[in-house]
């Protein structure tokens, strides 16, 4: 409560009101049509008529449970990976050395410029014949002849994550390394002057008080992989032989490519189901796992 | 002392942010290369980092095998700063009233706005499409900018809210003693104060809306004339010959003016990114 708030209390809803106004109109009302459309059988044809869960019995009776399972394989590992280099970016760029604000702005491009060129410029990197990855491996005797990395199902997979984690990775390193900054330094100084080794330092240290912001940039970063859309589609367009087709860009194939609008919803519908489903799982497994670090240090409360 | 590290210390350190530097920049460095050589160098084999024939000829012929260029380049900051412009309109009214007012529904209210950030705009892309459609928007910059806006207000309100709590409200309380009304206090009071966190909002939503341009302007868009850069440059993929070393040129020279106020900004977008989130 406060002086602001004064007797007339709509005023709240009218400082809201533009951007309930945009949101409802591009993000609330599609959603709401993209349900709608999932019941029937639209289509380029101007005739639509509703099928009831048609629509969804069809897709789950085809390859649609395979491509849920691939579409959570290929965002689990590029998040772990955007973690585990984002962590250790954090780290190595929070440490004292010479040069550590250029090599600070040296690691932003992939995150500055549009996603679509950077992956363009990967699609080059990739090519077996004259691309750089396939070259050097060449030179140092890892590939025997070229190496297309794009035309086998098991490295198009790979490569799309490494493209995306090389596209998320910037941004998760530079929260992080706020996070480091914003951990009160005579903490450290006070485990140094116990005798505390620097490892030990950002184990019980560092680490404990950075996992908040760990969390949260996991849970972001879930749900922008599990978007992704550019990178996948320029490299591969799902392919080859569906290889890297994740329900993103199943949905894009369906409704667009093949204008089937009815069943393309339904994909898309899923889309936000199981994300919903995992976020809220992610939640009620982060309050467990911080109850239980309670419990063990004897914090209750 | 406690930040000095051993000789070897500093060796391990430097190996590890050099493989980082590394990972984050070969790509350019491969455009730069590829863009150095002549169309037959480029399909040499095998591979060689340097050649004798490099040479700087591919950025005075790109102008004519992407004759548009600058037009591209021009569009995708009008239109990153449209939605900028826009996001922002939407999003400092909003920001004042979550950090600031105790209203019914206000927890729900934001968290609508944050489960924005789980729906991408490919989910909604039939829809979108009649609705563009509907509105007569294909084929206009509105049908890019718009739903470009839509998406960055989640992320702006979470940032700028942040921000507005931690400004002491006397001053706010002050004004409205002194009988000024509450959108003159939003005007004169609210927007000094908040300024710096409000430029921090702008580079991220600029940034957003200027890395993310490809989807809608693929999908709402025909009008080579109205592309942004990233589809500007995409048409010229898949062609019968396509011209590699012109199209990485035309890619470096498209991200240059973007990079360039990055190196100048750089300490501000690190900042803003970071202002609102850890603090939570």
């Amino acid at each position: 409560m406060n002086a602001l708030d004064g007797k007339t209390n709509y005023f709240p809803y009218l400082l809201l009101l533009p951007a309930l106004a945009l949101t409802m109109l591009i993000v609330a009302w599609p959603l709401a049509e993209t349900v709608r459309l999932s019941f029937t059988n639209s289509s380029l044809n101007p005739v639509e008529n509703y099928v009831g869960f048609k629509n969804y019995i069809k897709i789950f009776g085809g390859k649609f449970p395979e491509v849920i399972v691939r579409t959570f394989y290929w965002m689990l590992i590029s998040v772990t990976f955007k973690m585990v280099v984002g962590v250790a970016g954090a780290m190595l760029l929070n440490c004292a050395v010479p040069g550590r604000n250029l090599f600070r702005i040296l690691i932003m491009p992939p995150w500055i410029v549009p996603i679509a060129i950077g992956v363009f410029i990967w699609s080059w990197m990739y090519n077996g014949q004259f691309g750089m990855i396939s070259g050097i491996g060449q030179w140092l005797g890892i590939f025997a002849g070229p190496f297309e990395f794009l035309a086998y199902r098991n490295t198009a997979f790979y490569a799309t994550i490494v493209t995306d984690v090389w596209v998320g990775t910037p941004l998760v390193t530079i929260y992080l390394l706020a996070a480091m900054q914003s951990v009160p330094g005579d903490l450290h100084e006070a485990a140094w002057t116990d005798g505390a080794s620097r490892f030990y330092r950002f184990r019980r240290i560092t680490l404990p008080l950075i996992m908040p912001a760990v969390a949260t940039m996991a849970l972001l970063s879930a749900i922008w992989t599990f978007n992704s859309f550019d990178i996948i589609w320029i490299l591969t367009e799902g392919g080859p032989r569906g290889s890297t087709t994740t329900m993103i860009v199943d949905t894009f194939k369906t409704a667009i490519s093949r204008n089937r609008y009815g069943e393309g919803a339904a994909r898309a519908v899923m889309i936000v189901v199981f994300l919903t489903s995992f976020s809220a799982f992610y939640f009620y497994m982060l309050s467990r796992f911080a109850k239980r670090a309670l419990d063990k240090t004897g914090g209750k409360k | 002392m406690i930040n000095k590290y051993r000789w070897y210390e500093y060796i391990y350190i430097y190996i590890g942010i050099a493989i980082f530097v590394t990972f984050m920049l070969a790509p350019f460095l491969e455009a730069f290369l590829v863009s150095m050589r002549p169309l037959s160098g480029i399909f040499s084999v095998p591979y060689k980092i340097i050649t004798e024939d490099m040479s700087f000829d591919a950025y005075f012929s790109m102008w004519h095998s992407v004759p548009k260029l600058h037009i591209y380049i021009m569009n995708s900051f009008f239109i990153a700063s449209s939605v900028t412009i826009i996001s922002l309109a939407v999003v400092i009214p909003s920001a004042w009233a979550f950090a600031r007012f105790e209203f019914k529904g206000r927890d729900a209210f934001l968290g609508g706005f944050l489960a924005i950030n789980m729906v991408g705009g490919a989910v909604l892309i039939i829809p979108l499409y009649k609705l563009m459609q509907s509105l007569g928007l294909l084929n206009t910059y509105w049908a890019m900018i718009i739903p470009g806006a839509a998406f960055t207000v989640p992320t702006g309100i979470w940032l700028l809210r942040s921000y507005m709590m931690k400004i002491p409200i006397s001053l706010e309380e002050a004004a409205w003693v002194d009988g000024a009304n509450r959108l003159y206090i939003l005007r004169r009071v609210i927007l000094p104060i908040a300024m710096p966190g409000i430029i921090v909002v702008a580079i991220a939503t600029f940034i957003t809306g200027y890395a993310q341009q490809f989807l809608f302007a693929l999908v709402f868009n025909s009008k080579d004339v109205l592309n942004p850069l990233p589809v500007g440059i995409y048409q010229f993929f898949g062609r019968q010959t396509v011209l590699w070393h012109e199209l990485m040129a035309a890619s470096l020279v498209g991200i240059l003016p973007v990079l360039i106020i990055y190196i100048f900004l750089q300490r501000y977008i690190v900042a803003g990114l970071t202002a609102g989130a850890v603090k939570e």
